[in-house]
């Protein structure tokens, strides 16, 4: 476990330098204007000109070269500094923990209700077998295979048009929650039940699990003792997964309700080559991807010691 | 049994408890029912009037010393009324008593002074106007000197980047730290890029607010936008997309405002490329497109098609005697690129000296609607036999196209409105040799350069229109930028608001005018 943590933070460290370096020589090696794009986010389109560009050019010392830049970068890093955004000039931070807080939110809240649907569905196609396993898989099939936005869109038509129960978008509330994160917790629980049916599966059929029956445990017993625990790490650790694909890949949700997310900022801050912001957003989404693996990691190791030697 | 039910009442006594803080402090923050929100599709980022100003002005909390009416008149605002010079070159402005900032200070000629000298060595209008000092006369006098006359001074003085804000709302280097300025709504919350909650300002000089809170929430897709008109949760809604109005207007709890804004699709064409160098090639790049197809089926605004830069409601710069017929009469599309050479391949497609006519029209994705434009004149422009490329990009192309000469076709919308005199944006697109960032590029006219030099020094009002009608002429003559359509604002409003009523130039939502119907 001790020799696991330590790789882990020498994974960490290696994750930031080199999340900030792929950034830093990515941004810069985009097409098209710095200045120009920057001055485009700060003024508005009715009020980005060739003046606006050159007055952030000289502010922000653009003309420097990119080699003196990135050690600028590097030692403020080391500092633990992140810097101000280009475009609104206040500290990345805040920009960084307004966008992260609220993307931990909803995708903490939406892998929630996501358990909650998909594992008694995955379990009960499991233990139940045809036909009701065949209807949920083909539910899920067709749930899955909607764009996640066609599946906001019919959720707010009904619930925040129709009955008038939830706000359509926006942030603030927990009721500008529910929306976003049902939406988002149905679309992860498509596939994820499909993870809890297939390992509960694999376990019911086991010859252990048939032996624990044969020696005269009832079916609940048997599950408690004998099926949690093994259908469980696979499961878990799919749900980690799901997690951190989610924190990035949630935009189109965000978009759709107005939801001040990571993802959303971070497209924004590329259009704007806001690039303190997008390094910053980087850096703390690779930090987060180490941490929370990590943490899935320990969770299998607890559920099943016997892994502890391969990792 | 005891143990069971002990941290049971903990609990049902913590959540009463709860309840009760929170129904308390609830009477004073905003909630459904006291706060107006207001749904619109710009974002926001820094506190600073010369970047998001449009924002906070829109939002009633910044205020400038002139204020402009639905015409573009100046009307007083911050400053009480002023005196020009003779020679046009000094403006003193006496300010109104009394005027409180949202920090409690109290509003002087010298936080008069220091926030126009900040906004002067920031990005915008007063940059460029020729001032020589700005200085205070006593406690409630402001002088400005010029270098040469400038009639603008007043329209420039009453845009958002202007905006007059408390001196303890500066930090060092005059960065904004607070918005602590004087209008009827102050900040309460600042969550950018989306949310902001502005709460009424007791100490208002003027007419004081009547709803409590207004929020501003960013709504980035114009459906989400409309889904937010049609369910209540947003209270005043702007920019709708037109396709959503048939089915809004039937709802019972909307009231839907069309207001035209002195905003005009543009194309801005580089007349130094060789095909467009001739003015009856750009005259036959307008006559191919059929403004009224755009403005019926693309936009859904009958009506709207232009012919000329300006609206109608800018009499100065609108010319009364033409119509869509004007320009047909120098001929079709086809037999003006004829006379200049260029001839049909077996492709159908325009050829001359083996070269074929190819353009590439720029526009960007800020505004929806450019793009789909963009791809009608494309096709247009093919059927007349014209290679026509659309590329979306970054408004901020457009300056940089200009400037490298790299632009051929831009497709802009362009507010003529962003100074309320619109002279002060016909001077940046068309009064410098070779046009502007956003205006005419690669294209001389010495006559009507002078002719606009000579305006910022024009007072007298017949003589104004003299010379604005003349450029006015020469610009449609000349075509170097070609409008396609002009803009109408459309505003969804809850009937549970009454009181709205709509700013062309876009500078107030006059959210202290409105009620909430009891």
């Amino acid at each position: 476990m001790k020799a696991m943590l330590l790789k882990r933070a020498l994974q960490l460290i290696t994750v930031v330098w080199g999340v900030g370096t792929l950034t830093f020589i990515l941004m810069r090696s985009l097409p098209g204007d710095m200045a120009y794009r920057i001055a485009a986010s700060r003024y508005g389109q009715d009020n980005v000109d060739s003046n606006a560009a050159a007055l952030v050019r000289e502010e922000l010392k653009l003309d420097q070269s990119p080699l003196a830049a990135y050690f600028h970068w590097l030692t403020d890093l080391l500092q633990f500094k992140l810097g101000d955004s280009l475009v609104s000039g206040l500290p990345v931070r805040d920009a960084v923990e307004h966008m992260l807080g609220h993307s931990l939110v909803l995708a903490l809240a939406g892998l929630m209700v996501s358990v909650v649907i998909a594992v008694p569905f995955g379990l009960l196609s499991a233990w139940r077998g045809n036909p009701f396993d065949a209807i949920i898989m083909s539910l899920s099939s067709v749930i899955r295979a909607m764009p996640v936005f066609v599946l906001g869109v019919l959720f707010i038509l009904l619930f925040a048009l129709h009955w008038n129960w939830f706000p359509v978008a926006g942030f603030g509330t927990p009721a500008h929650l529910v929306l976003p994160a049902v939406t988002l917790a149905l679309s992860l629980a498509a596939v994820s039940n499909r993870v809890v049916r297939d390992s509960a599966k694999r376990t019911f059929a086991a010859a252990f699990y048939q032996f624990s029956k044969v020696k005269g445990l009832s079916n609940w017993q048997t599950f408690r003792q004998h099926g949690v625990r093994n259908i469980a790490v696979p499961v878990v650790a799919f749900f980690g997964i799901q997690l951190v694909s989610m924190i990035e890949g949630i935009v189109m949700i965000e978009s759709l309700f107005s939801w001040p997310g990571i993802g959303h900022g971070l497209a924004h801050a590329i259009f704007a080559r806001d690039i303190p912001v997008i390094q910053g957003a980087a850096l703390v989404m690779g930090v987060l991807f180490v941490l929370l693996n990590t943490l899935v990691d320990v969770i299998c190791l607890w559920i099943d010691p016997r892994g502890a030697k391969t990792l | 049994m005891k143990t069971f039910f002990q941290p049971l009442r903990r609990v049902t006594q913590l959540l009463l408890l709860s309840a009760v803080v929170s129904t308390n402090v609830a009477v004073a923050q905003p909630t459904q029912t006291n706060t107006l929100s207001v749904s619109a599709a710009f974002e926001f980022t820094s506190l600073d009037p010369s970047k998001n100003g449009f924002v906070y002005s829109r939002m009633q909390i910044l205020e400038t010393l002139v204020d402009v009416d639905e015409n573009g008149l100046l009307l007083p605002a911050l400053a009480k009324n002023w005196q020009v010079s003779d020679d046009a070159k000094t403006w003193t402005f006496e300010l109104r008593g009394n005027v409180h900032f949202h920090d409690g200070s109290l509003m002087d000629a010298d936080a008069v002074v220091n926030s126009l000298t900040i906004a002067q060595s920031k990005h915008g209008a007063l940059k460029k106007a020729p001032i020589d000092s700005i200085r205070a006369e006593g406690s409630n006098k402001v002088k400005i000197t010029l270098s040469s006359p400038y009639t603008l001074l007043g329209a420039v003085l009453a845009n958002y980047a202007n905006g007059i804000l408390s001196p303890d709302a500066y930090g060092k280097d005059g960065d904004v730290l607070a918005l602590s300025a004087t209008g009827p709504y102050q900040l309460y919350q600042f969550s950018p890029p989306h949310k902001l909650v502005v709460e009424k300002f007791e100490d208002y000089w003027g007419k004081k607010a009547s709803i409590p809170y207004a929020s501003y929430l960013t709504g980035h897709r114009a459906e989400s936008r409309v889904l937010q008109a049609r369910s209540g949760q947003a209270d005043i809604v702007f920019g709708l997309a037109p396709a959503s109005l048939p089915s809004l207007k039937r709802l019972p709890n909307l009231d839907i405002h069309s207001n035209p804004i002195p905003r005009t699709i543009v194309l801005k064409l580089n007349s130094g490329h060789p095909f467009m160098k001739d003015v009856n090639a750009r005259k036959a790049l307008s006559l191919a497109i059929n403004r009224q197809g755009i403005a019926k089926g693309i936009l859904r605004v009958p009506g709207s098609e232009a012919d000329q830069l300006l609206p109608a409601s800018m009499s100065n710069w609108h010319l009364a005697n033409v119509t869509s017929k004007t320009e047909a009469e120098a001929g079709t599309p086809e037999s003006l690129l004829a006379s200049l050479g260029w001839k049909k391949n077996s492709n159908g497609m325009l050829e001359r000296d083996g070269e074929q006519f190819h353009l590439t029209i720029i526009t960007y994705a800020d505004r929806p609607e450019l793009t789909t434009v963009a791809t009608a004149i494309q096709a247009q422009w093919q059927a007349i036999g014209i290679d026509t490329k659309v590329e979306v990009t970054n408004s901020s192309a457009i300056p940089m196209g200009h400037q490298d000469g790299s632009l051929e076709v831009a497709l802009i919308a362009r507010n003529y409105g962003f100074i309320a005199d619109p002279l002060g944006v016909m001077l940046s697109d068309f009064g410098s040799n070779g046009g502007g960032d956003w205006g005419a590029m690669n294209w001389n006219n010495k006559a009507l350069s002078a002719d606009l030099m000579a305006l910022e020094e024009t007072s007298d009002p017949a003589t104004y229109k003299n010379i604005a009608q003349r450029s006015a002429q020469i610009i449609f003559d000349e075509r170097p930028m070609i409008p396609v359509s002009s803009y109408v604002q459309q505003t969804s409003v809850n009937k549970r608001v009454k009181g709205f009523h709509f700013d062309p130039f876009e500078r107030s939502y006059f959210l202290n005018d409105m009620e909430f119907v009891k």
